[in-house]
């Protein structure tokens, strides 16, 4: 499994350099149309072809996974910080506090978590600048996404705040404020570092899923729920194979992300 | 077992009343509410438009409009959807037949496939057969849930297959964990020892042993197979709840997006309650 993980790490740090040189890599930007060459097939100058709209499939997908990529960890660091200070609140104060943080929960998890998403997507502005389609997608994943880690950060601060080193230091008069600090957020350290890998994926799935409905990214910039939206108008697996590029990437990504993850978790 | 009833049921209520308050104040809160694309049309003279207006002012104030609401829904009336201009419990009755169905058949295939890969690799205890299993439920996690909906139908595939293949790799995770930690429990270890048969032990020792989290578990994957309704039936063109659900909320429609919230919330806290009930009047041990 050591191998696994080892060749997980490779291939998200490859993905990761490999997106961040889209401008080097690829002929054309994102956006620029061959009206030409329109839904054409892999060439030597396009080497996953071209869209419906003439635009190079390969600088698309190097850009998407730039986006995709880049800012499903910012919208897991948004959450895994929400949970810590919500979750890590309510279970350092304790009693009602925490009972009314655990009704909240529930209500958050009762409902599926795509279907929460789509709600709350749809209620946001969907006739934006590509530029704010990005922020409100990744930043509602980011805020939605707290609920669960919060139920564990909870639990674990409420187990530190009975603990003997909190007792004692609040027996030598230190101050709450350092107490939560210096003591116990350290020791929650690799509960939200596995928190925040837990997320990670799950948001780029989410992003994926939110794409393909047509609440994701909008047009012309690319993400991989974009660049999955063209699957709709294959007609059979063979027709145009090339077309499942993206789905691939994303799988190998994802795979690679849940090995890592495992790691983590192991270590947490 | 009175507690746990009178507890579910209060936790039941309170989730639904405040599960249905919160989808009608993201609805109202939502830029936009206020306009209504028909009070553009050309062809509406000024006292149709005005109309039109003081049917959205109606749900402005978000308290009045849910307090109202609740008073229509225990006589039945749950409103009418501003999209279709049909009420919203003929719309529902319409699709949940549909859903029901998918999600029925795409469960009930889910189980039946990760419960038994999982008994099959811990009464095997073969260590490829476990890593190919782990590896393709990996790989099935790894694909959108809305990916494999459109990939099922470009094979031509049903939708409950479709739910099936969303589903069934995270049941099979949980099983096949839960049924390695009651394969390693002291009893059925000895009860291995003293030579009793594979399927007596699996049947009487590791099923009741993990029978609580196997119960919790089946009431969240409920949960888990309305989720994954929604982008199956909104990419297959299905007319169903989830399909309904997308609708509403692309276009607003505060009545029928807060009936089919306090639906959608309704099935899946009644799974989590039944599973929970279930438990305790089988006296299951804790996991």
């Amino acid at each position: 499994m050591k191998l696994l993980r080892k060749l997980a790490w490779i291939i998200l740090l490859t993905v990761a350099a490999l997106s961040a040189m889209a401008s080097v890599l690829s002929t054309s930007g994102y956006a620029t149309q061959f009206r030409e060459e329109t839904s054409a097939a892999p060439s030597r100058q396009h080497w996953l072809g071209t869209d419906e709209l003439g635009r190079d499939r390969f600088a698309r997908l190097l850009y998407g996974t730039r986006i995709s990529l880049g800012l499903a960890p910012v919208a897991a660091l948004l959450a895994t910080a929400l949970a810590a200070a919500i979750g890590g609140g309510a279970g350092y104060l304790g009693g009602r506090w925490q009972r009314g943080m655990t009704v909240m929960i529930d209500l958050f998890l009762c409902l599926p978590w795509l279907f929460l998403l789509v709600i709350a997507r749809a209620m946001l502005p969907l006739n934006v600048s590509p530029m704010v389609s990005v922020l409100v997608t990744f930043g509602l994943l980011g805020a939605l996404g707290w609920a669960g880690p919060a139920r564990v950060v909870a639990a674990s601060v409420a187990a530190l705040r009975d603990s003997e080193c909190v007792l004692q230091a609040r027996a030598v008069g230190t101050t709450e404020w350092r107490i939560l600090l210096r003591h116990i957020f350290p020791r929650l350290l690799p509960i939200l570092s596995a928190q925040f890998l837990i997320l990670v994926p799950v948001f780029v799935l989410s992003e994926a899923n939110l794409g393909m409905l047509g609440l994701g990214v909008a047009e012309p910039l690319p993400s991989w729920g974009s660049l999955l939206r063209e699957m709709e108008s294959l007609y059979g697996l063979t027709s145009a194979p090339w077309r499942l590029v993206p789905l691939g990437l994303l799988m190998l990504v994802v795979n690679s992300l849940q090995l890592v993850m495992g790691d983590e978790e192991t270590s947490a | 077992m009175r507690t746990i009833l009178l507890r579910n049921a209060m936790g039941f209520l309170t989730t639904v009343l405040l599960g249905g308050f919160l989808a009608a104040t993201l609805v109202r809160l939502a830029p936009g509410f206020d306009v209504d694309e028909s009070q553009l049309d050309p062809r509406l003279g000024v006292s149709s438009v005005e109309y039109l207006r003081q049917g959205r002012q109606a749900h402005r104030n978000i308290v009045a409009f849910y307090m109202r609401y609740w008073r229509k829904a225990l006589h039945g009336d749950l409103g009418e959807s501003q999209m279709y201009s049909r009420p919203v419990s003929e719309l529902i009755r319409e699709r949940a037949w549909t859903t029901v169905r998918i999600a029925g058949m795409g469960l009930a295939a889910a189980w039946v496939i990760s419960l038994g890969l999982a008994i099959v690799v811990c009464k095997s205890r073969k260590r490829t057969v476990d890593v190919g299993t782990m590896f393709t439920a990996g790989t099935l996690l790894s694909v959108p849930a809305a990916a494999i909906g459109l990939l099922t139908v470009m094979v031509e595939g049903s939708a409950a297959i479709a739910i099936a293949l969303i589903v069934s790799p995270r049941l099979y995770r949980y099983c096949r964990n839960l049924l390695a930690c009651a394969y390693e429990l002291p009893h059925i270890l000895a009860a291995r020892a003293r030579g009793i048969s594979e399927t007596r032990i699996l049947l009487f020792h590791a099923l009741p042993s993990c029978g609580r989290s196997l119960l919790a578990l089946g009431g969240v994957s409920v949960s888990i197979a309305i989720g994954a309704a929604i982008p199956v039936e909104a990419l297959c063109n299905l007319s169903g709840i989830g399909q309904l659900a997308w609708q509403s909320a692309l276009a607003r429609d505060l009545p029928l997006l807060v009936t089919i919230t306090i639906l959608v919330t309704v099935t899946t806290l009644a799974a989590n309650s039944c599973a929970e009930i279930v438990s305790e009047a089988l006296h299951l041990p804790q996991s």
